[in-house]
């Protein structure tokens, strides 16, 4: 009698795990249901080739392209990449073979600090520090391209930091200590052979990073200017996919509303092909 | 060092290597405390106690409520996501067979929802909670959407933390008796206690910041939320609401010292629980 009833015990948990197992999966499935069946009408009411190459956004007009929010957010993801990345991989290399374990034992904790401000923070202190600096350097308006470029540099740092960290403690000390007995310095030794060795993992570091980037809303919205234009330099001001939908969603309605989810349509195979790639870089590890 | 000069003096290339990971750590480090000490510096004078009153007005701007807020906001993710995601963890790592065909996806959809950004989330749950549930900009809102954000989190802590227990102690238990269900509930969950808590508070974390996925689905009614169905701004939705008002920018510094000190202290606890996790580890061994 009592086996019977932890039997059904038993049976009945395990139908509960496995029901909880399965939510992600439904949760995955209803963002996309969502998202999807309010876009794409959308969408192909303005035209999918309208929508995505158009040069104007103007929805007071009802005409909706999207082409200069889709450069805005490819530039700025690019200026994060190439300020923040350079720096995280550098950091890293120090915090591997340079830092004394006293000073790492500060470092460490810091750049997981740096990992949990929020996004609003870093905002701010963009608006506060970074617009004023570049206002005065190049006498603009202070907000664009550049200004959100370097602050989600340092946004992504933490993240580079940190896998680039963690991939480089994963080769094999051999190498390193190979390269110095055959007479290499220290520099070259880490550049050169542990860097190349770690690459996988620091290039999924950098697709991470790039993921955080493209996605960032908060702090652009600040920063970048907003203007639904093509940024015609490094200076000038910029809207990202991710700024229009905050910008516009509280107040828009009908198909300027649909056009805006379709905007979040885009963001979202952005970030899947994102992911893709960087679940395939970690599956070409594993090998 | 008299060697190390010599040999960089023939090979001047990693000379300028050396200078150059130097100076990327100090970019970093400066970086970061330039940017906690500015926050500090001109928000620390302006934490006046006007913006710890009770009630929320256009004067005080207060930031008390938001803070309740954000607590209840806080737990009341936790409450749906904690059980949620150890229980998927615990199927995937006790009764799953690794590399099946269910486990497999559920890692994939897991590692999407841990991809995609937070508006997406803030626009999902606007159009899932707020428009075709009905619910309107509410606490209900805010906290399903975040519950669904900081799923994967979990799921992947404890997943770790799970696998990190030895395979012992479950064949010690079920040698001693024990069924599956009481070896998971009594021996393993409290072996992998520490590592699911730096999950949870790496959850928190997330929460206490997040701004996107709250403006449209809990809204930015600045009073302390009583009812599920009621609109609440946390912490984080305060600030950008100070911030986009444009005439606070010293109460915003405020709210920003207040919310580092938050998540400096959040970081904190995480980074002692992981601590004693390691250290446990060592002793066992």
């Amino acid at each position: 009698m009592h086996s019977k009833a932890s039997k059904v015990r038993e049976r009945g948990m395990q139908a509960v795990f496995l029901l909880c197992a399965c939510f992600s999966m439904a949760a995955v499935l209803l963002i996309c249901l969502f998202l999807f069946t309010n876009g794409i009408p959308a969408m192909r009411e303005i035209g999918i080739w309208n929508f995505l190459t158009g040069m104007e956004w103007r929805p007071s007009q009802d005409i909706y392209g999207i082409f200069p929010m889709i450069v805005g957010s490819l530039y700025v993801t690019a200026g994060a990449i190439l300020t923040g990345v350079p720096v995280g991989i550098l950091t890293a290399v120090f915090l591997v073979k340079y830092c004394p374990k006293k000073l790492y034992a500060v470092l460490k904790p810091a750049v997981q600090l740096l990992a949990g401000i929020p996004s609003i923070i870093y905002g701010f202190f963009g608006l506060m520090v970074l617009v004023p600096a570049i206002q005065r350097l190049f006498d603009t308006s202070g907000k664009g391209v550049l200004t959100a470029s370097l602050l989600l540099g340092m946004m992504i740092l933490p993240t580079v930091i940190n896998t680039s960290e963690a991939a480089l403690r994963a080769v094999p000390a051999s190498y390193y200590e190979g390269a110095l007995a055959l007479g290499a310095t220290r520099e070259q030794s880490m550049i050169r052979v542990m860097l190349p060795a770690a690459g996988s993992g620091i290039l999924s570091g950098v697709v991470l990073g790039i993921g955080r980037a493209i996605g960032e809303t908060m702090a652009v919205v600040m920063i970048a200017g907003n203007q639904a234009i093509l940024p015609d330099s490094i200076l000038s001001g910029t809207r990202t996919l991710t700024a229009n939908i905050v910008l516009e969603m509280a107040y828009a309605a009908q198909l300027h509303r649909g056009a805006l989810i379709a905007t979040a349509v885009v963001l979202f195979v952005f970030i899947l092909l994102i992911n893709l790639s960087f679940s395939a870089i970690k599956r070409g590890r594993r090998i | 060092m008299k060697h190390s000069l010599r040999a960089y003096a023939r090979r001047p290339s990693s000379f300028i290597w050396m200078i150059l990971i130097y100076a990327a750590a100090a970019l970093t480090v400066g970086g970061m405390l330039f940017l906690i000490l500015h926050i500090l510096v001109r928000g620390i004078p302006h934490l006046h106690p006007s913006l710890f009153s009770l009630q929320y007005t256009a004067e005080n701007v207060s930031m008390l409520p938001a803070i309740w807020n954000t607590i209840v906001m806080t737990g009341m993710t936790l409450l749906i996501a904690v059980p949620l995601g150890i229980f998927s963890a615990i199927y995937l790592v006790e009764y799953a067979r690794p590399q099946s065909r269910l486990v497999r996806v559920i890692r994939i959809t897991t590692e999407t929802l841990a991809g995609i950004p937070s508006i997406i989330y803030g626009l999902f749950g606007f159009l899932a909670f707020v428009l075709f549930m009905g619910w309107s900009y509410s606490l209900l809102a805010g906290v399903l959407t975040l519950a669904i954000m900081v799923l994967p989190t979990i799921i992947r802590t404890t997943e770790e933390a799970l696998l990190a227990v030895p395979s012992s102690y479950r064949e010690g238990s079920f040698g001693l008796g024990a069924g599956k269900l009481r070896t998971i509930f009594k021996i393993v969950l409290p072996a992998a206690m520490p590592g699911i808590l730096s999950g949870i508070i790496l959850a928190i974390g997330r929460i206490v910041g997040e701004t996107a996925a709250l403006i449209f689905t809990s809204g930015t009614s600045p009073q302390a939320v009583l009812g599920l169905h009621d609109s609440a701004r946390t912490l984080s939705v305060h600030m950008y609401c100070l911030l986009s008002e444009g005439l606070y920018t010293d109460q915003a510094y405020a709210t920003a010292v207040v919310l580092l000190v938050i998540v400096a202290g959040i970081n904190g606890l995480s980074g002692t629980v992981a601590g004693k996790l390691s250290g446990k580890g060592r002793k066992e061994r």
